[in-house]
C-alpha cells in the first residue's frame, strides 16, 4: 500500500478520526513537555530519582523545554533485553558494558559507544564489598575468610545478575593472586565458594532481602552503594560493611540509544543527560548515593566514605567482558561446570 | 430419505444459521491467541539445528530443572488432591460459621499476584519465619529454599483448581446414592470408597491435571521460595529466564518446547485415563 495513495472513503474516515484524536488528545499535553526514558539496573533507583529531577530543572533553565525523565529498573540483563525487544529507551545506564554491547550488537547503539564519553562511558564506579551481621561474628575480613567451612555466603545468580558477575570475578581475581594461583586453583576455590551459597536469587535486591530479612547466610557480597543503602534500610538488623583489601573496579556504563533518540527526536536531551553525570552536580549526586565519583578532587574529599582498596579491572584481568562472559557465564562455561554436581 | 434430502438442499447450506461466521471468528481467535504463539515457540528452537536442540536439552542442568519442575508439580498436585477434596466436602456438605468466607477465600490464589504469594510464603516458611522457625526448632526441617518450599508454593496455587472442579460434582451428586448404600447395609467407609469416590474420580482427575499443569509452568511464586540453586532447586521456567537474559532466545525456546511437549503428553494421558474411567462406570 503506497503511503500517500488515493484515500478511499473509509480510509479517509479513519484518517480523519485519528487526526481528530491526535488534535484533541495528544497535542495540548505534548506541545512543550518532552520525556526521556532511562533504562537502568536495580540499585540506581535512589541516584536517578534525584538526578532526574535535577537534570529536568537544568534542562528547562537552559532550553525552556519542560522535560520529564522516567527511569525503569530491573536486573541489568533483563533491562538490556527489554531495549532489544523494543522498549523505547533514550538512554541506558546498566551494570556492565557487556549488556550495552548486547544492545549495540543488534544495531540500536553505535558500536563505538564506549569511546563517546570519558572514562569508558562509566561516569561513576563502584566495587564489591562484604555486608556482615552485627559484630562480624564469623570474623570475615577478606575473600579467603569466605571459604571457612562454617561461613554461608549470599550472592545473586551470576547468570541473571550483573552484580553477581562482579562478585564472581572479584573472587576469581583474588584466588588467582594467591600463592601458586592458577585457573585450576581459582576454579576449585570458586566451586567451594558456591557450595557455601544456600540461596541464589535472580537479582541483587532479592538477595539483600534474603540476607537481611530472612536472615540467611553470614555474609552478603554486595555492590558498595547497595551495602550503604542496606545499612539505612535495615537499621534494626545492625548490619556492618567490611572492606576487603582487594576487590574489583565495577564500571557501570551509560549510552545513548541511537536508534530510539533519532526516531523520537530526543538526541540533544539524551546526550546532555549523560554528560550531566560527569558535571560537578552529577558527580556530587553519585558520591552522595555511594557511587565512587570519577572527579579526583571529589573522591579525595570523600576519602572517609570510600576507603582505598586495590581494585582489578575486567579488561586487565579477564581480557574484557565478552571474553569473561564467554569463558565463565555462558552455557557450558566455568560457572555451569562448578555448579554441576 | 437421506438421498432426497441431499438432492433437495444445496450442499453449502450450514446446519446452523451463522455457523460459517461463528466458526470463522472462533478459529481466527483461537489461531491468534493459541496457535500462532505456540507455533512460533515450536519453530524458534530449530535455529540451533536438530543436534543443537538435542544438545541444549541434554544439558544436565536442563534435565535437572525439568525434573524439579515436573516432580514438584506432581508432588504438589498429589498433596493438594486430598486437601482439595476435604475442602470441597466441607463447603458442600457441612454447615459451619464462616463457610461462605472460606468459599470465597479458596479463589484467592487465582487472583493474588503470584509474586505476593511467593513472598508471603517465604516470609512464613523461612528459617526465621512464623512457621519456619518452629518447624526448624522442633524437627530440624527447613522448608523455604529447598524442594519442599517449591512444593509448598505449588500446593498453594494448585489447590483451588481441585476444589473448584470437585465441588460442583459433589453438589450435583446429592446424598441419595449414599443413603441407598446405607439402607443396603454398607458401612460409611464402604459407601465412601464404593459410591462417592468413584463418582468423583473423573473430576478429581481433572482437578489434579489442572493443578499439575499450573504447577509445571508456575514461576512467580516459586522463584522467591525455591533458593534457585542449579541442579537442586532451579525450576525449568527460571532456566528459560536465565537463557533469555543471556540473549539465548533459541535455547530458551528449546526448554519451552520441551515443557510444552511433556505437559501435553501428560495432560493427554490424564484425559485418556479420565475417559476410560467414565466408560468403566457405564
Amino acid at each position: 500500500m503506497p503511503p500517500h495513495g488515493p484515500a478511499t472513503p473509509r480510509r479517509a474516515l479513519i484518517g480523519g478520526a485519528l487526526a481528530l484524536a491526535a488534535h484533541g488528545a495528544i497535542r495540548p499535553a505534548s506541545a512543550q513537555q518532552a520525556t526521556l526514558l532511562n533504562v537502568s539496573y536495580d540499585p540506581t533507583r535512589e541516584l536517578y530519582r534525584e538526578y532526574n529531577a535535577a537534570f529536568a530543572r537544568q534542562w528547562q533553565a537552559r532550553t525552556g523545554q519542560a522535560l520529564r525523565v522516567n527511569t525503569s529498573h530491573g536486573g541489568s540483563g533483563r533491562q538490556a533485553r527489554s531495549v532489544i525487544d523494543g522498549l523505547q529507551a533514550d538512554v541506558v545506564t546498566l551494570a556492565l558494558a557487556y549488556d550495552i554491547d548486547a544492545i549495540a550488537e543488534r544495531g540500536l547503539i553505535a558500536r563505538n559507544w564506549m569511546a563517546r564519553l570519558p572514562f569508558n562511558s562509566a561516569p561513576y564506579t563502584s566495587t564489591i564489598v562484604f555486608l556482615v551481621r552485627r559484630g562480624n561474628p564469623k570474623a570475615i575480613r577478606d575473600w579467603g575468610d569466605l571459604l571457612k567451612p562454617d561461613v554461608r555466603i549470599i550472592t545473586p545468580n551470576p547468570k541473571t545478575s550483573g552484580g553477581a558477575r562482579w562478585n564472581y570475578l572479584a573472587f576469581w581475581g583474588w584466588a588467582l593472586r594467591q600463592p601458586g594461583g592458577s585457573a585450576a586453583t581459582a576454579e576449585a576455590a570458586t566451586r567451594q565458594l558456591f557450595r557455601q551459597v544456600p540461596v541464589l536469587d535472580t537479582g541483587a535486591r532479592g538477595s539483600l532481602t534474603t540476607f537481611a530479612q530472612r536472615a540467611q547466610g553470614d555474609v552478603f557480597l554486595s555492590w558498595e552503594n547497595e551495602a550503604h543503602l542496606a545499612l539505612e534500610e535495615f537499621r534494626e538488623a545492625g548490619l556492618e560493611i567490611v572492606y576487603p583489601r582487594f576487590s574489583i573496579l565495577a564500571e557501570p556504563s551509560v549510552a545513548v540509544v541511537d536508534g530510539n533518540v533519532d526516531r523520537r527526536g530526543t538526541r540533544a536531551a539524551a546526550e546532555a543527560y549523560l554528560q550531566g553525570l560527569y558535571a560537578p552536580e552529577g558527580q556530587a549526586l553519585a558520591a552522595k548515593h555511594f557511587y565512587r565519583p570519577r572527579d579526583a578532587a571529589l573522591l579525595a574529599a570523600n576519602a572517609a566514605r570510600f576507603p582505598r582498596m586495590e581494585l582489578i579491572t575486567v579488561d586487565d584481568s579477564f581480557g574484557g567482558w565478552a571474553e569473561a562472559q564467554r569463558l565463565h557465564f555462558n552455557d557450558g562455561g566455568v560457572f555451569d561446570r562448578i555448579t554441576a554436581r | 430419505m437421506s438421498a432426497t434430502l441431499i438432492h433437495a438442499r444445496p450442499a453449502r447450506v450450514a446446519p446452523v444459521p451463522g455457523l460459517g461466521l461463528s466458526l470463522g471468528v472462533t478459529i481466527a481467535w483461537a489461531g491468534l491467541i493459541v496457535v500462532i504463539p505456540l507455533a512460533a515457540l515450536a519453530i524458534k528452537p530449530w535455529e540451533l539445528g536438530v543436534a543443537g536442540v538435542l544438545a541444549s536439552l541434554a544439558d544436565p542442568r536442563v534435565v535437572s530443572a525439568l525434573s524439579v519442575s515436573f516432580g514438584a508439580a506432581l508432588a504438589a498436585a498429589l498433596v493438594a488432591l486430598p486437601l482439595g477434596l476435604l475442602l470441597a466436602w466441607a463447603i458442600v456438605r457441612l454447615e459451619f460459621p464462616g463457610r461462605r468466607v472460606l468459599d470465597g477465600a479458596i479463589d484467592l490464589p487465582f487472583a493474588l499476584p503470584t509474586a505476593v504469594a511467593g513472598i508471603a510464603l517465604t516470609a512464613l516458611l523461612a528459617p526465621n519465619g512464623w512457621l519456619g522457625a518452629p518447624l526448624m526448632a522442633a524437627f530440624g526441617w527447613q522448608i523455604a529454599y529447598t524442594q519442599a518450599g517449591i512444593v509448598a508454593a505449588l500446593v498453594f496455587v494448585g489447590l483451588p483448581f481441585i476444589v473448584r472442579t470437585v465441588e460442583p460434582v459433589l453438589r450435583d451428586m446429592g446424598r441419595d446414592a449414599e443413603e441407598a448404600a446405607a439402607t443396603l447395609g454398607a458401612t460409611r467407609p464402604q459407601a465412601l470408597a464404593r459410591v462417592v469416590l468413584p463418582a468423583l474420580a473423573p473430576s478429581l482427575l481433572t482437578g489434579f491435571g489442572l493443578a499439575f499443569a499450573r504447577g509445571v509452568g508456575e514461576y512467580g511464586s516459586v522463584i522467591f521460595i525455591a533458593g534457585n540453586m542449579p541442579m537442586q532447586t532451579e525450576i525449568a521456567p527460571l532456566l528459560i529466564v536465565i537463557r533469555l537474559e543471556q540473549f539465548d532466545y533459541a535455547g530458551a525456546a528449546a526448554v519451552g518446547l520441551a515443557m510444552l511437549l511433556l505437559s501435553f503428553a501428560i495432560l493427554l494421558g490424564l484425559n485418556l485415563l479420565q475417559r476410560a474411567l467414565r466408560r468403566g462406570r457405564r
